[in-house]
């Protein structure tokens, strides 16, 4: 019987068996940010277990609240740095080359297909797009990921979601995802992880196959997950072309992940993209998803487009084609976080940064920020934002704030007018 | 091996998330036992108020709740702020996976049961009262004065070692 890229993965990297079903796997890459990971170093120290298995399998960043905005934001850094620095972790990102981690870590050609790789952030399905196997972790599971390198999964089912059709103008990847969360829902996908095929995922560039995989925990997936091919080899190059002689030849390599054609799955999803319309959530759960033109005219106070969901160049460039040459609606504060400090001085060349400013919207350094609601745009009690980010929950953004999600060009929309407003309305 | 269970307190809502178990403003935190306050502190109930300091949550050993508890980030605080308020078992229908995983990481129990026990035991009145038998993978509830239910449930094997060494940390520590 063929096997699925998951069990592919699995099998490459097993270290142990423990029981039927659960699997001790060899890690290729941990990464760390400042908020799920001081309280594990504290923990190994204290038991005298301060050592990392590999600092060269270790990637760090400060990124959810930078620069600091407390006394104890500061301290979380501070130990993220210090433990940097006595372990020589290279690839430790702070502040003037800190990004949100799941923009950032692929952006540095660190994840490459058959990878295994977690980090102690739910949101590391995001790393599936490149054929990796990324998982979200807790903190005791980045302890020993830290420590000895492994950590331990009971083995997935896959739950193939085939795309097909071709999308109209003005609707994207966020909304193909938010779509696939309201048919699978909240827990539709737990202890699977989401495939995603097809001739729709096969034209997309990696930029959008992130952020599909990016919200596949949304559903409770353990992960999401792309087949590697031509795209994710030519993202890959200028990192990757000292190990194969041609971009040809990484391809074929990569192909050795693809899921045979007998694999088998627990489910399968088809869903015919040509008809969708830009989507958004209400409520508070990420699969209360509706077409925007059902929401139309509902009235928020503020715009986020930023995140590991919709803060690359992609996102600015089609939220910027919003705004260019119109402004923000009087009393709706916009607030634009480009993810990394690639992204933003791209950004910049592009005149994008200037496009949104003379609408009238603040731009931020990289940074999580608002979108966990810790800093850089927390709503206040009763208080709604169209956001590009992954999650709605009740207060996430802020104690009774309350967000929509949606595509970049839907938030932008919605900034130009003040109301949620299917943004094909706007585009040229 | 740990004691499990105790007085219970049970929260009728599916998919509480881990943002409402301990909201992100607290994630600031690098002590475990200062999450001890807010536990539940956002938590939202549609037709009731919860009160996260109720006398009711203070004396709670064990929480029984529905479906898909501990769903989105993967914040181990959100476990934290269960064991330092002295909450060890966690009974539902489901869970979500990375919630789950750090239960039995921190070498506590998430026990899934039926919907038709679940069922029984949000029925019980009165004061709740909830056991573990690890062994015999059996849960007794007793209400105050009242006839005690007993439900069986199933521990993947691998999460019942994980508890039995008191967490992944040291059963990792001994075997890799
Ligand atoms: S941008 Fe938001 S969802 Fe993404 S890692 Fe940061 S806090 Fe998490």
């Amino acid at each position: 019987m063929g096997q699925t890229i998951t069990e592919k993965i699995f099998a490459a990297h097993r270290r142990d068996t423990p029981t039927p079903g659960n699997m001790i796997l060899d890690l290729d890459v941990i990464m760390c940010h400042e908020i799920t990971t001081p309280i594990a170093i504290m923990d190994l120290v204290e038991k005298g277990m301060d050592r990392v298995c590999d600092p060269s399998k270790i990637k760090a960043v400060i990124d959810h609240v930078t620069p600091a905005k407390d006394s104890k934001t500061a301290t979380q850094a501070k130990i993220m740095r210090d433990w940097a620095a006595r372990h020589q972790i290279k690839d430790f990102f702070d502040i003037g080359r800190n990004g949100v981690c799941h923009a950032l870590f692929p952006e540095k050609g660190f994840i490459r297909p058959g990878y295994t790789v977690i980090m102690g952030d739910s949101h590391t399905c995001t790393h599936g797009a490149f054929g990796a196997f990324a998982a979200g972790v807790g903190t005791t599971d980045l302890e020993v990921g830290i420590l000895k390198g492994v950590c331990a999964f009971r083995t997935p089912q896959s739950l193939k979601v085939e795309l097909k059709g071709s999308l109209r103008q003005g609707v994207v990847a966020k909304d193909i995802i938010l779509a696939i969360i309201r048919e699978l829902t909240v827990n539709g996908a737990t202890d699977m992880v989401i495939e995603f095929g097809g001739p729709v995922v096969e034209a997309m560039n990696m930029a959008s196959r992130m952020t599909l995989c990016n919200m596949a925990v949304e559903a409770g997936a353990t992960s999401g997950v792309c087949l590697p091919d031509e795209t994710t080899a030519r993202y890959l190059w200028p990192f990757i072309q000292d190990d194969y002689p041609t971009l040809e030849a990484a391809v074929s390599d990569f192909a050795k992940w693809h899921s045979d054609p007998d694999a088998e799955y627990a489910r399968t999803l088809t869903l015919d993209v040509s008809e969708l319309l830009p989507q958004v959530t209400f409520g508070y759960r990420p699969d209360n998803v509706k077409a925007i033109t059902e929401l139309a005219g509902s009235r928020i106070d503020q715009v986020y487009i930023g995140s590991c969901t919709n803060g690359r160049i992609e996102d600015i460039r089609e939220a910027a084609a919003i705004l260019d040459g119109r402004m923000v609606a009087p009393g709706v504060r916009g607030i634009l976080t480009p993810a990394t400090p690639a992204i933003y001085s791209q950004a910049l060349e592009e005149g994008l940064i200037k496009i949104f400013m003379d609408s009238g919207f603040c731009v931020l350094n990289p940074t999580c920020g608002a979108c966990l609601g810790m800093s850089s745009g927390v709503l206040a009690e009763g208080e709604v934002c169209a956001s590009t980010t992954n999650r709605n929950f009740n207060g996430r953004m802020g104690k009774g704030g309350m967000v929509h999600l949606m595509s970049p060009a839907s938030a932008a929309a919605a900034a130009v007018t003040g109301v949620i407003t299917d943004p094909r309305e706007l585009l040229s | 091996m740990k004691h499990f269970g105790g007085p219970a307190v049970f929260i009728d809502r599916d998919d509480i998330n881990t943002d409402e178990i301990i909201p992100a403003r607290y994630l600031t935190e690098i002590t475990k036992k200062a999450l001890q306050p807010h536990l539940l502190e956002d938590l939202h109930l549609e037709d009731q108020t919860f009160d996260p300091h109720s006398p009711q949550m203070e004396q709670a050993r064990s929480l029984v709740t529905r479906s898909n508890f501990g769903c989105g980030s993967s914040r181990e605080h959100a476990v934290w702020a269960l064991e330092v308020n002295d909450i060890n078992l966690v009974i539902g229908q489901s869970f979500a996976r990375i919630f789950r995983q750090n239960m039995f990481n921190c070498g506590i129990l998430a026990v899934e049961l039926a919907p038709a026990d679940l069922d029984a035991l949000f029925a019980l009145e009165g004061e709740v009262s909830i056991e573990v038998d690890l062994g015999q993978e059996r849960i007794t509830a007793t209400p105050a004065g009242g006839q005690a239910v007993n439900c069986s449930f199933t521990l993947n094997p691998f999460d019942k070692q994980l508890v039995e060494a008191g967490g992944w940390l040291s059963y990792a520590d001994q075997n890799y």
